[in-house]
């Protein structure tokens, strides 16, 4: 599906307005780095924030590699990673809905995935939940671990079934990943408007 | 919900019978004020009745307890409501009262006043739309709705309207005093989609979330575009763009143009009207959504009008302010039938064409597009309500001159809209398979990776610099989050707010049901015949005879086994046979199992189900007991000290024989502190408890040190002779009593059995698996760290959290 991203033409509005905002974020470099995204103000009040500034660079999303990060991406890195946002063309036939489906799902999971060990481990997902939660001030940290370990449960329990006693759950793989999400229509959720074509 | 709905009508029942009681023994000889002299020349009345003083408070008391029993009466007759819509019956009984009335003194009923209408009915329908829309569904729709709401009413105006006229200028419709304006104004009021009746009816016929939100949110807006549209012509004069444009500027009451009439017709659909008689107790979360939900959804004219009403005549209300569409329509002149077939059709066929149209225009825009089917039923779904009907009897005699003929075509087609429509609608949905909501268990995964999603598309949007749903979304969360919450909810509210952490809760909950159940079905043998490891008291049971015990236990369990209660009678003849500690075992175990376990979740929304009482006690003590278990396993591996017999309380206590004295704590586990807020902040719970106002923030580690020291304290109580005895003698109770933290109410205790204490055994969930991840030895680490006894009596997990 990563293909398709590039040969159907994006509209060559939304390139331009994407190069002038990526020319803001870069301070009209060529590149972006980390650093650069201090400068988007909204970014800070947003939880996972970190995870998602480290998507960018993820060599899996730029697809360069299989684990580590960039130090700098291009603009065309930075299309690529925008690229996973954009709505599902409803007159793709249902082999590249799907395939599109798990791109889009393989971005998730990369962000989960943090040590690109391909297994999302218990401790990575109370991090993840424990973040997502730091919003509220209310909840404890005991209860975001609790809740990532229910959540882990519950994955065990769609990826495995019934498990043995003495079986050990090692983690997420992406398969048990598309396993969880199967059925459940991402379509609302994983795309930005104004990428519309 | 009966309950209170009893109790409701009770006190409406009191409040009618007070002003009747008040005015019975009038004496007349001791009435004060003007007029009374001229009692004296006919003599001495003792008892007078003074209908006219107290008519006005009784006919309205009387009216809601009568509408109030009605409406309970249709929730109890669960069978009726699912084919009938509630509007429908609630015309019938209007009818039926209405007729009544009529016959019995053929006076002028009840007269539906603007003040009436605007005052006092529409506000609660307001406010009570406003506080359970769903939120995120509505603004997410929003765009959709309000054109829909807009421009589809204008059209249906327009067309009804014009049509109409074209059908009179053909002169179908025989000699009629009307204009092109009157058409027009009639076709603003018919268009009116109501909100309540769709509401009623989509309630029932359970259509996906976007399609119902849709047409229910265009009911809600087009209140407003009717009422506009509708003044400056039924005016006649125009009062230019200040009139009814925004909501908060709300200038010219529009029906103060048009003066009332005493007339005899009033609306028959008032009953339809009346809030529910139990709005649930939601929980405070809900509470932001009021302000956006009525600000969006409050009609113009239900603000204070600026111009007073210009001609306050006094009504003579004489009885109930049901009447009926009969008496009405008897009354009114002409009873011609030309304008109705061309009416009906005409209507309905614009407001079809008019969602076919805009439909094509969205589905451009739109990211889930609507389909044919969802359109058909957005145009058959459009029933006219109460509100038409209002508004149609407040036109003026004078500037329309037909205005009884409107009357009663309103009547007519409100009265086909609903009952046909609303009757007809679920089936049709039914028939043409219309995508029902998906009512599918939540999943804590789903919502974790929702929130992640959210967020995610947040950053996007703000990196890309666009402003989009979500930073609005976010902005506002944000803004809501650090200062409306803090102002308006109280702090364990706030905690709860988070939908993850309900969630997670409700599968706790369910996690602790299917336990039991679990249990049920396997008849406790499992826990009975698993070797223990350490607890001599159980000694008795891997001695012989475990044939008997297995015997006893199980047929008891077999026999109460589908029965939520036990009878006792019978325990008793066999507890006789039985010995002493495997008695208590036995009673043990029963009273442990005791709840039949069943699963019923909230639809997203049905208002009117409410679970039933007794469930939510069940409820509250499963969940009790199964994060007690998990602590004391947990702790029995950690601390070494086997949770040996705490007394516990007997819940049917006039079923039991024998008294247990409550002392300990439940197992209110200090790490799960924040989620037992939620136990008892959960929907059901929270009208069951609410002296257990938490504070449970300090006692994070004050909980298991607390629980630590009881334990250690019965061990020396403990006599071998088993649970027999109540376990701490009066003295020693009290002192425990005075021990037992204030949040907590001793009738909440919980005692696990004997057996199910001594050897714990796992929740479904076998948390040995995740063995390698659990690294921490804290006391205030996850339940999961329980891993108490090596034996597993559940060698499969059981079907708990399956997906």
């Amino acid at each position: 599906c990563w293909l398709y991203f590039f040969t159907v033409p994006v509209s060559s509005d939304q390139i331009e307005q994407l190069h002038r905002r990526f020319k803001q974020l870069s301070g009209d470099q060529p590149t972006i780095r980390k650093e650069n995204f201090n400068n988007v103000p909204d970014l800070e009040l947003n939880p996972i924030r970190s995870k998602i500034v480290r998507a960018f660079f993820d060599n899996r999303n730029l697809r360069k590699g299989s684990s580590g990060l960039a130090d700098e991406i291009n603009f065309e890195d930075f299309l690529t990673i925008m690229s996973y946002f954009r709505p599902i063309d409803t007159t793709m036939d249902e082999e590249q809905v799907q395939l599109c489906r798990k791109e889009k799902l393989r971005f998730l999971f990369h962000m989960y995935d943090s040590d690109s060990d391909g297994r999302i481990t218990l401790e990575e997902y109370r991090n993840v939940v424990e973040e997502l939660l730091s919003g509220n001030p209310h909840i404890e940290k005991e209860s975001a671990r609790s809740i990532a370990d229910g959540a882990m449960m519950e994955a065990a329990s769609v990826c495995v079934g019934q498990m043995e006693p003495d079986q050990v759950y090692e983690g997420i793989t992406f398969d048990d990943f598309l396993k969880i999400w199967q059925g459940i229509d991402i379509e609302t959720k994983m795309h930005v408007r104004f990428l519309n074509m | 919900m009966s309950g209170r709905g009893a109790a409701g009508s009770g006190r409406g029942l009191l409040l009618a019978l007070l002003p009747a009681l008040c005015a019975l023994p009038r004496v007349r000889g001791v009435e004060e004020g003007p007029g009374s002299a001229h009692g004296h020349s006919q003599g001495f009345q003792v008892v007078t009745f003074e209908w006219l003083h107290v008519q006005d408070p009784y006919i309205i008391a009387l009216w809601i307890l009568v509408a109030s029993l009605a409406k309970i009466g249709f929730h109890l007759s669960h069978k009726v409501t699912s084919v009938v819509p509630e509007s429908a019956l609630l015309i019938v009984l209007g009818l039926v009262l209405g007729g009544i009335v009529w016959a019995a003194d053929h006076i002028a009923s009840f007269t539906l006043t603007p003040t009436v209408f605007f005052f006092y009915l529409l506000p609660p329908i307001v406010l009570d739309a406003g506080y359970f829309m769903p939120n995120r569904l509505f603004f997410g729709n929003l765009g959709t709705i309000l054109l829909y709401a807009v421009v589809g009413t204008v059209w249906n105006a327009a067309t009804t309207g014009l049509s109409l006229y074209g059908v009179f200028l053909s002169g179908l419709m025989g000699d009629l005093n009307v204009g092109l304006l009157d058409f027009l104004l009639f076709g603003s009021l018919i268009a009116a989609v109501d909100p309540v009746a769709v509401l009623a009816v989509f309630e029932e016929v359970h259509v996906n979330e976007v399609l119902f939100i849709i047409v229910f949110g265009e009911s809600l807006l087009n209140d407003a575009v009717t009422v506009v549209s509708g003044c400056p012509e039924g005016s006649g004069a125009w009062h230019g763009a200040s009139l009814c444009i925004s909501r908060p500027l709300a200038t010219t009451f529009p029906a103060s143009q048009r003066g009332t009439r005493p007339s005899p017709a009033s609306s028959v659909l008032l009953p339809s009207r009346q809030p529910p008689v139990s709005p649930a107790v939601r929980p405070p979360r809900r509470l932001s959504a009021l302000p956006p939900g009525s600000q969006s959804r409050t009609p113009l004219w239900a603000q204070t009008p600026c111009r007073p009403f210009p001609s306050p005549r006094r009504e003579q209300p004489s009885a109930l302010g049901l009447s009926s569409g009969g008496a009405a329509r008897v009354r009114q002149g002409p009873w011609s039938w030309d304008t109705r077939p061309p009416l009906l059709p005409g209507s309905q066929g614009g407001r079809t064409l008019g969602v076919v149209l805009q439909t094509w225009v969205l589905n451009r825009y739109r990211m889930v597009q609507l389909e044919i089917i969802d359109q058909v039923v957005m145009s058959y779904g459009g029933l006219r309500g109460a509100v038409a009907f209002a508004l149609v009897v407040l036109l003026d005699e004078k500037k329309v001159k037909e205005r009884d003929l409107f009357v009663s075509t309103t009547i007519i087609v409100v009265f086909f809209t609903v009952i046909f429509q609303g009757l007809t609608i679920k089936p049709l949905v039914q028939w043409l398979k219309v995508k029902r909501s998906e009512h599918r268990e939540p999943k804590l995964n789903e919502k974790l990776h929702g929130r992640a999603f959210d967020h995610i598309l947040s950053a996007i949007e703000d990196i890309s610099g666009q402003i989009g749903h979500n930073y609005l979304r976010d902005k506002w969360s944000n803004f809501d989050r650090k200062f409306l919450s803090k102002i308006l909810m109280r702090r364990s509210a706030q905690k709860s707010r988070d939908r993850i952490l309900n969630v997670f809760h409700e599968l706790n909950l369910k996690d602790a049901i299917s336990y039991v159940a679990e249990g049920e079905r396997r008849g406790s043998l499992a826990f009975i015949r698993s070797p223990s490891t350490d607890n001599m008291v159980n000694v008795d049971f891997s001695t012989p005879r475990p044939s008997t015990v297995e015997a006893s236990v199980s047929y008891l369990l077999r026999e109460n086994v589908s029965a939520v209660c036990l009878d006792m009678q019978s325990l008793e003849q066999r507890r006789r046979s039985i010995r002493d500690t495997e008695d208590m075992v036995t009673h043990h175990t029963l009273q442990q199992y005791l709840y039949k376990p069943r699963q019923e979740y909230k639809h997203l929304y049905s208002r009117h189900e409410l679970t039933p009482n007794e469930d939510e006690k069940q409820d509250k003590e499963i969940f009790h007991r199964t994060m007690r278990k998990r602590l004391e396993s947990f702790k029995s591996a950690k601390l070494g000290v086997n949770p040996n017999k705490k007394a516990a309380k007997l819940y049917k206590r006039e079923r039991a024989q024998k008294r247990r004295n409550s002392s300990i704590p439940n197992g209110i586990l200090p790490l799960e502190s924040p989620m037992n807020n939620l136990t008892i902040k959960e929907k059901d719970l929270e009208l069951s408890d609410p002296e257990e106002a938490p504070d449970y923030g300090a006692e994070v580690g004050g909980g298991i040190e607390f629980l630590a020291s009881i334990t250690q304290d019965t061990t020396a109580t403990d006599s071998p002779s088993g649970i027999d005895n109540p376990v701490f003698s009066p003295d020693e109770d009290l002192s425990i009593l005075s021990r037992v933290p204030p949040w907590l109410s001793p009738g909440e205790t919980v005692v696990p059995s004997q057996r199910a204490r001594v050897q714990i055994p796992c929740s479904p969930g076998n948390f040995r698996r995740l063995a390698p991840f659990r690294l921490s030895s804290k006391s205030v680490d996850s339940f999961l760290q329980a891993d108490g006894p090596e034996e597993q009596p559940h060698a499969t997990l059981p079907e708990s959290t399956h997906m």
